[in-house]
């Protein structure tokens, strides 16, 4: 693939490299910051995998590897950009200010989405695939009716590409000029299917047939990620409608807690992408240049142990929701049918004395 | 005197009036007006923005309308016929109907989804369809359906006011069914049962395209004697039916008539109350008149698919004879 683009700032190495289509203004400052973002979030990641693996989840989608691709793309956003993620986009929420352990509701059974998504412009997380591009670029359109300056970004892996909604998502967009971004995290999986069975061209290219510019960053490079969506949201707040982004990366864990990747791929190739993780090479790049010495590291780690523990303790005191919250919710407006059913199964469990009916 | 079809134009016209957040999105909706008209000549008024052709994707239709309403607008969206709209399912059903619920209740979906439906216009394969069944066993949906060009005018205008998604399901062979409509005042609210008429021996309940047949067989019914109570459902979810139970209490003989297969339809939901709620008033079992189970046929069997007069009628004649 190596006639292939692929925009790359900060080499696996920590070397600074410059691309002249991608000029990136950036401080020491930002990059520290940035190191900080990539370390909490996968902190927060290893908390969340090892949450379910002694049962307080009942599964976990883990980011592991994508923090770049995330925190990149996240950190490019203003106030009053949406997003519209996956279930997997912890990195971007993050970013986004979402309380982390708002993020484990769904995944401990508590909820099917436990945020208001107004407060960080952060829609809920969404499970069927592809689904939520097209509330993004209807979201934008919207954007576009309120003459407003903000723009949305949408996220999608490498499997929804296959996905009618998706292309959908792709025409609408086009054909409205609406102001959307696209980011794609190809990271090679889709549970156990190689992206060879999603496709036969590189996924930035599909972006062409469909009218709008497609571009490869380098997804572990959350600098290269950083210029690139800055790029695109600011042509889509110029009007000039979408552009596709795909994040080459790889995910470094299972799709889930439930899969068991060593029955569909190798190690080999896990040991190949360590060599280009996201987060060694900033740390590399700072070491390097003398940006920053242990106490600042050790700082870090420090605030992501403590972040670790208090997910850790507010999710396994959170309480279960209480029985009417089934039938709450379900219409804004008031619905005698449902305001029947939940009144009769009070009662019902009202009957119960101890466990003995009355 | 005004044809069901127009009156649904001016309802959506008074909502597009009175409040800019509407919008009208679906194929073929603007510079035609609609395969039936219905939205005709609003792109004219409205402007582009407002009125929107939308490219030839059903999905892509409901689910940007569900990411326009979650940036405060209230979109119509309009599929073009009843077969048309399971592209568009998961849109419907996993996302739309669920968000507010997924959220909370933090978000809300004022998305209306308009569907032509029902057969009788001799068309082709899959514009023909009374798939309400689906909309209405989904939680998080309202699913209505007017009879006539007055419910027509203000169901349409409620539907938009509404905060919940409404399906709104629209009888396409009696778009051109003429009548008078107020527009002073809406005589009921969105979801209330109306009775047509009144009578003492059967309850006929209907909606949609077969409320104008069930007037019908009433008048026949009353030539031999028998007086027939009609019942317009109006709502299929959620179901008003203390009407129904009161009328089945009086009569104690209840038929239910509509086009879509009568297997799990919404008749059997209706039967299935009607045996709990009056088993002591009832002379004879709830009857169900209906489609077969079976894809809808090619137009030239469609009369035979369709409950008509005689089915209807038969069907009463089962219950006296209990």
């Amino acid at each position: 693939m190596s006639e292939l683009q692929l925009v790359q700032i900060l080499s696996p190495e920590g070397e600074l490299l410059t691309d002249p289509e991608y000029p990136l203004e950036i401080s020491t400052e930002e990059i520290r910051a940035l190191y900080r973002d990539l370390v909490m979030v996968r902190r927060f990641d290893v908390e969340a995998t090892a949450l379910q693996r002694q049962g307080e989840l009942g599964l976990w989608a883990q980011s592991l590897g994508q923090e770049a691709a995330q925190v990149g793309s996240g950190r490019a956003l203003i106030p009053g950009d949406y997003a519209f993620p996956t279930y997997r986009e912890h990195g971007v929420a993050w970013a986004k200010g979402v309380p982390p352990e708002k993020l484990l509701g769904m995944y401990r059974g508590i909820n099917h989405g436990g945020w208001d998504p107004r407060d960080n412009d952060f829609h809920l997380y969404t499970l069927v695939i592809g689904a939520q591009t097209l509330h993004a670029t209807g979201y934008a359109m919207g954007i576009q009716r309120d003459k407003s300056n903000n723009a949305v970004i949408a996220y999608f892996g490498d499997g929804a590409t296959s996905q009618g909604d998706v292309n959908e998502a792709f025409t609408y967009a086009s054909v409205y000029h609406a102001p959307v971004v696209f980011f794609c995290q190809n990271n090679q999986w889709a549970i156990s299917q190689p992206i060879e069975s999603q496709t036969k061209v590189a996924l930035y290219k599909r972006a062409a047939g469909f009218g709008f510019p497609g571009v490869r960053v380098d997804g572990n490079d959350v600098l290269a990620v950083l210029a690139v969506t800055r790029a695109a949201l600011a042509r889509a707040r110029a009007g000039e409608g979408p552009t596709l982004i795909e994040a080459f990366t790889y995910r470094m864990g299972a799709h889930t807690t439930s899969d068991d990747p060593s029955r569909y791929r190798l190690a080999q190739e896990l040991d190949e992408w360590k060599l280009k993780d996201p987060i060694a090479r900033v740390k590399s790049y700072l070491i390097r240049n003398s940006l920053a010495n242990e106490e600042f590291f050790a700082s870090i780690e420090k605030e992501a142990e403590a972040m670790a523990s208090k997910l850790r303790s507010d999710i396994v005191d959170a309480e279960d929701p209480y029985v009417e919250a089934i039938f709450d919710h379900v219409y804004a407006e008031p619905h005698p049918i449902l305001e029947a059913e939940k009144s009769a199964y009070i009662n019902y469990l009202e009957s119960f004395t101890e466990g003995e009916k009355k | 005197m005004i044809t069901l079809g127009k009156a649904i134009n001016m309802g959506l016209r008074r909502a597009l009036t009175e409040d800019p957040k509407v919008l009208v999105m679906g194929e073929d909706v603007g510079k035609l007006g609609g395969v039936f008209r219905v939205t005709e000549n609003l792109q004219s008024e409205f402007g582009e923005d407002r009125i929107i052709d939308t490219p030839l994707a059903e999905s892509g239709i409901l689910g940007t309308a569900i990411g326009l309403a979650l940036r405060g607008y209230r979109p119509v969206c309009e599929i073009q016929f009843d077969g048309f709209v399971y592209p568009a399912f998961d849109q419907i059903t996993s996302q739309l109907a669920k968000m507010h619920a997924r959220s909370l209740g933090t978000l809300k979906l004022p998305v209306v989804v308009r569907i032509p439906y029902g057969g009788g216009i001799g068309a082709v394969e899959h514009h023909s369809e009374s798939n309400e069944t689906y909309f209405a066993h989904t939680a998080g949906l309202r699913v209505v359906t007017c009879s006539n060009p007055n419910d027509a005018y203000w169901m349409m205008q409620q539907a938009i006011q509404s905060d919940d998604p409404v399906i709104f399901f629209e009888p396409k062979r009696r778009y051109w069914d003429k009548a008078e409509v107020n527009e002073e005042a809406p005589s009921l609210g969105l979801h209330q049962t109306r009775t047509v008429q009144e009578g003492s021996d059967l309850t006929l309940i209907s909606y949609g395209p077969t409320v104008r047949t069930a007037i019908e067989v009433a008048a026949v019914c009353a030539k031999e004697g028998r007086s027939v109570e009609v019942m317009d459902l109006r709502t299929l979810s959620p179901l008003d039916l203390a009407p129904v139970f009161e009328s089945a209490q009086k009569t104690g003989r209840v038929v239910i008539l509509h086009e879509a297969p009568t297997f799990l339809g919404l008749g059997a939901e209706i039967a299935s109350q009607i045996t709990e709620e009056c088993f002591y008033s009832l002379d004879a079992p709830v009857l169900r008149v209906g489609g077969f189970n079976v894809p809808y046929p090619p137009a030239r069997l469609e009369e035979h698919y369709l409950p008509d007069l005689d089915r209807t009628l038969d069907a009463i004649d089962r219950a006296f004879a209990f």
